[in-house]
């Protein structure tokens, strides 16, 4: 924005996230968003280290976890950060209808683990393990509901910079954005990979 | 809903009778008046006004909370205000000065003073700027609604679980302190993400981080301690949130929950906090010092190393605030020497202050009297700082006037006393005006001599075993005239607030002079341009070509700044009412969550904040541009 020096600089390199000035705030202001997004999760990770053996005479971690499921969900999550890297490549090289195709296929993945999230949860509510029935519980679904919840989050936001996509194609507009939300998506399943081990690896060794 | 749509419509009605009456061209008449200019600005330099402007505002409500307490406590067994109300004014005063004062004032002088300094046509993020102000409003807001609707929060600032749980809180006061911070919380995290941001990425070629200006360092720094605290606090407020809405049990012992972990949330988030209101002051005694000493800042890398050194061991000194919980000595051990540690770089900055003095041609201006009464002052908050920092003294000292002394002595020694001093050197750069010098050394001595003696004897009322946060205290144990002297002081700050008041009146409505561009003679690149500067503040960016960029140019004999860039058309960001919608939203959401039982409200609030994302995101505005021939313009004028 400052000169169209700036604008201009990045010609021979073909990241279009970062070829205006706007661009690469965006994204260094994302990366610093993510910075404070790991400080919280940081904090929920060590609330629920804290409080994880408080179950309180209701189901324990060993008798809830149920890896099959998680392992299911895990492999779900992490290839659609393989997929939205795809999606990035193709925005790249211009090609708007293969982007397109990886970002559907990431949401779709997303919902897919979204689905198996909720209907894990409403499987530990049958068994007594819910919100309000232990430090435990409470700390369970404040850490694990948080990360489904910036899932769902990331979900909506990438539907709907498909749509921006579709209407206007990709350009140094849309491309910072498309870029951040994959950073984001990316940042989801990282949080995920500690959430499985710190989570469900380590509640089923005691 | 029904109070709602009364509100929406009043304040339709009341926007006609202003603009004169509601026909077709309403709409346009709102578009174009100045109220809805401020409302909807993403100009930094608008936006730091209204930070700084609300700072004020919510440093009188403070200020006046603080009165009543020394008030209640000038005589012993006092029955001015009892038990609960002395708790909700003791709560309030912590919790505005902190959240609602010290902040904005100082994202206030950040927001004018560092894209000038760091030669920027705007922040990073403009739209982003807006935002977190409104956010930052309707925290505050909701904060002090509490007042009028089911009582203010009375668990004390740091709101300490379980006395903050819904058994020994019942009412809204706490709902309304963890959701008018957590929003307010927001606000803060979305600006330090600007102002680093902007540090990094806007900066004018030749500004090199180690030319930077010592307040453009510290903002850079606090703003780092803001984007890795803030979510501490977040977590704290939410998990809070959860306990007393949701009946979730992280707090609550007898469901397994744990009334330390708050302790842990609050202070990994609290300790950086208060280097975040205390940084940005070193930077601008740091500014101050070595303007009107006429000398360059005195070991400047120093300087820089001692900041980042602050910086990051605020980080690892947060359980000096829990040593009596007993978390072992292993533990309260590490933290003690971490702590002490910290004596080291804010020595360092100490001493550069005063070398910088040494052999200066010194000019005693309003600002730089704020700078020496900050020094003094700020050394004794520090060593009492050491003295609290020693685990087994702390037990003696923990939760008595010893501490209250010792930090109204870093805070109002260090951070007020740099909000004044800031006030006066940036004034006109502020407002293109001056404020009065001899009303500013009024109210500097009054302040000064006031603060000391309202502060200085709770030393001596903490060592002689007096608890604080209690509402009274019995006669004849030898701490009634203490207890005076201290209420005696507050009339010199309440006369120095008033004549502060005063003066901000006549600056703004009385006296017609326009400030000078440069009336300090100053060194760094803000005292460049007009006071206040166009909107566009550079017509071309400035080349900088060493510390002191303005120092620089005038040594080599030059009036104007070398540019970078030839003559050319600006780009500037539109307008967007959008934060305001946002933050009308939370505000919304906020107040219908506090309301409980019913919480269709809360959704709603959180409906329109997801549409004005979505309206955000969509909306292709590319802004507009201010051509050369209007800068040429602009400049006649100045001339």
């Amino acid at each position: 924005m400052a000169s169209d020096a700036h604008t201009n600089t990045n010609h021979a390199s073909n990241h279009l996230e970062t070829a205006t000035l706007e661009g690469k705030n965006k994204v260094l202001g994302f990366w610093l968003f993510l910075a404070a997004e790991v400080v919280l999760f940081a904090c929920l990770f060590g609330t629920y280290l804290a409080l994880k053996s408080q179950t309180m005479s209701g189901p324990t971690s060993m008798e809830l976890f149920d890896l099959n499921l998680v392992i299911v969900a895990t492999a779900l999550l992490l290839t659609s950060s393989l997929t939205s890297v795809f999606a990035m490549s193709a925005m790249n090289q211009r090609k708007l209808k293969l982007m397109q195709f990886w970002l559907g296929v990431t949401v779709f993945l997303g919902l897919a683990f979204l689905i198996l999230e909720i209907y894990e949860f409403v499987h530990y509510i049958h068994l007594g393990h819910t919100f309000m029935s232990s430090a435990f519980g409470s700390a369970f679904y404040a850490l694990v509901g948080t990360h489904g919840a910036h899932v769902t989050f990331g979900i909506i936001w990438i539907s709907s910079l498909m749509i921006q996509a579709q209407k206007r194609g990709i350009n140094t507009d849309t491309a910072p954005k498309l870029f951040v939300s994959s950073l984001y998506w990316h940042f989801i399943d990282v949080v995920w990979v500690f959430i499985f081990s710190l989570v469900y690896l380590l509640g089923k060794v005691g | 809903m029904g109070t709602l749509t009364i509100m929406v419509v009043v304040a339709l009605f009341l926007a006609a009778i202003v603009l004169g009456g509601y026909n077709k061209n309403f709409l346009e008449r709102v578009k174009g008046s100045t109220v809805w200019d401020w409302m909807t600005t993403v100009d930094h330099k608008k936006i730091g006004i209204m930070y700084f402007m609300s700072g004020i505002v919510f440093f009188l409500i403070g200020g006046l909370e603080a009165i009543l307490i020394r008030l209640q406590l000038m005589v012993p067994a006092n029955d001015l205000f009892v038990g609960d109300i002395y708790n909700q004014i003791l709560t309030m005063h912590g919790t505005t000065m902190i959240f609602l004062a010290a902040m904005p004032l100082l994202f206030g002088l950040m927001n004018v003073i560092v894209p000038l300094q760091i030669g920027a046509r705007d922040v990073a993020f403009p739209f982003l700027n807006s935002l977190g102000f409104w956010f930052f409003t309707a925290g505050g807001i909701i904060l002090n609604l509490s007042w009028f609707f089911g009582g203010a929060p009375d668990a004390g600032w740091t709101s300490y679980v379980s006395l903050a749980l819904n058994e020994y809180s019942p009412g809204p006061g706490v709902d309304y302190y963890v959701l008018g911070l957590q929003i307010s919380g927001i606000g803060s995290l979305i600006s330090g993400i600007n102002f680093l941001a902007t540090i990094i990425n806007m900066r004018t070629p030749g500004m090199t981080l180690l030319r930077m200006p010592l307040f453009t360092w510290t903002t850079f720094v606090a703003s780092a301690l803001l984007l890795f605290a803030m979510p501490a606090l977040t977590v704290g407020l939410l998990l809070l949130m959860f306990d007393r809405l949701f009946g979730a049990n992280f707090f609550d012992y007898t469901m397994g929950g744990s009334s330390v972990l708050w302790e842990h949330l609050f202070w990994i988030f609290g300790h950086p906090e208060v280097y975040i209101v205390i940084l940005p002051a070193f930077g601008i005694l740091s500014e101050i010092i070595s303007t009107f000493s006429k000398k360059r800042l005195f070991g400047y890398t120093s300087m820089v190393f001692a900041t980042v050194l602050i910086g990051f061991l605020g980080f690892m000194v947060w359980v000096h605030h829990m040593f009596t919980v007993g978390l072992g000595p292993v533990s309260n051990s590490i933290f003690a020497v971490a702590t002490m540690a910290i004596g080291v770089p804010t020595g360092i900055k100490v001493f550069n202050w005063l070398f910088t003095m040494w052999g200066g041609e010194i000019r005693f201006t309003t600002a730089m009297l704020w700078a020496v009464g900050f020094i003094p002052t700020f050394v004794v908050g520090g060593m009492t700082g050491v003295m609290l920092a020693v685990p087994p003294a702390d037990f003696q000292y923990h939760d008595s006037y010893f501490v209250v002394a010792h930090f109204h002595y870093v805070l109002v020694g260090g951070t007020v006393f740099g909000i004044f001093a800031a006030a006066f050197y940036w004034w006109p750069k502020m407002f293109g005006k001056m404020l009065h010098e001899g009303l500013g050394k009024f109210q500097f001595w009054t302040f000064f001599i006031g603060f000391h003696l309202t502060f200085f004897p709770q030393h001596f009322l903490g060592l002689f075993g007096m608890p604080r946060r209690v509402f009274t205290y019995q006669a004849n144990v030898g701490l009634e005239s203490i207890n005076m002297l201290s209420t005696i002081g507050v009339i010199g700050m309440t006369l120095g607030t008033l004549a502060f008041g005063i003066n901000i009146y006549r600056s703004l409505f009385i006296d017609k002079t326009k400030a000078p561009a440069d009336p300090w003679n100053g060194r760094t690149l803000e005292w460049a341009i007009s006071s206040p500067p166009p909107e566009y503040n550079f017509a071309q960016l400035p080349l900088v070509r060493g510390y002191d960029a303005l120092w620089v140019e005038k040594e080599a004999g030059k009036k104007e700044l070398t540019p970078a860039e030839p003559l050319g058309s600006i780009h500037m960001p539109s307008s967007s009412y959008l934060p305001l919608v946002m933050a009308i939203g939370v505000f919304i959401s906020g107040m219908g969550f506090i309301a409980r039982g019913d919480y269709s409200m809360g959704i709603f609030g959180l409906i329109i904040l997801g549409i004005a994302m979505f309206m955000r995101s969509f909306e292709v505005d590319h802004g507009y541009h201010i051509e050369p021939e209007e800068i040429e313009k602009d400049k006649g004028v100045d001339a």
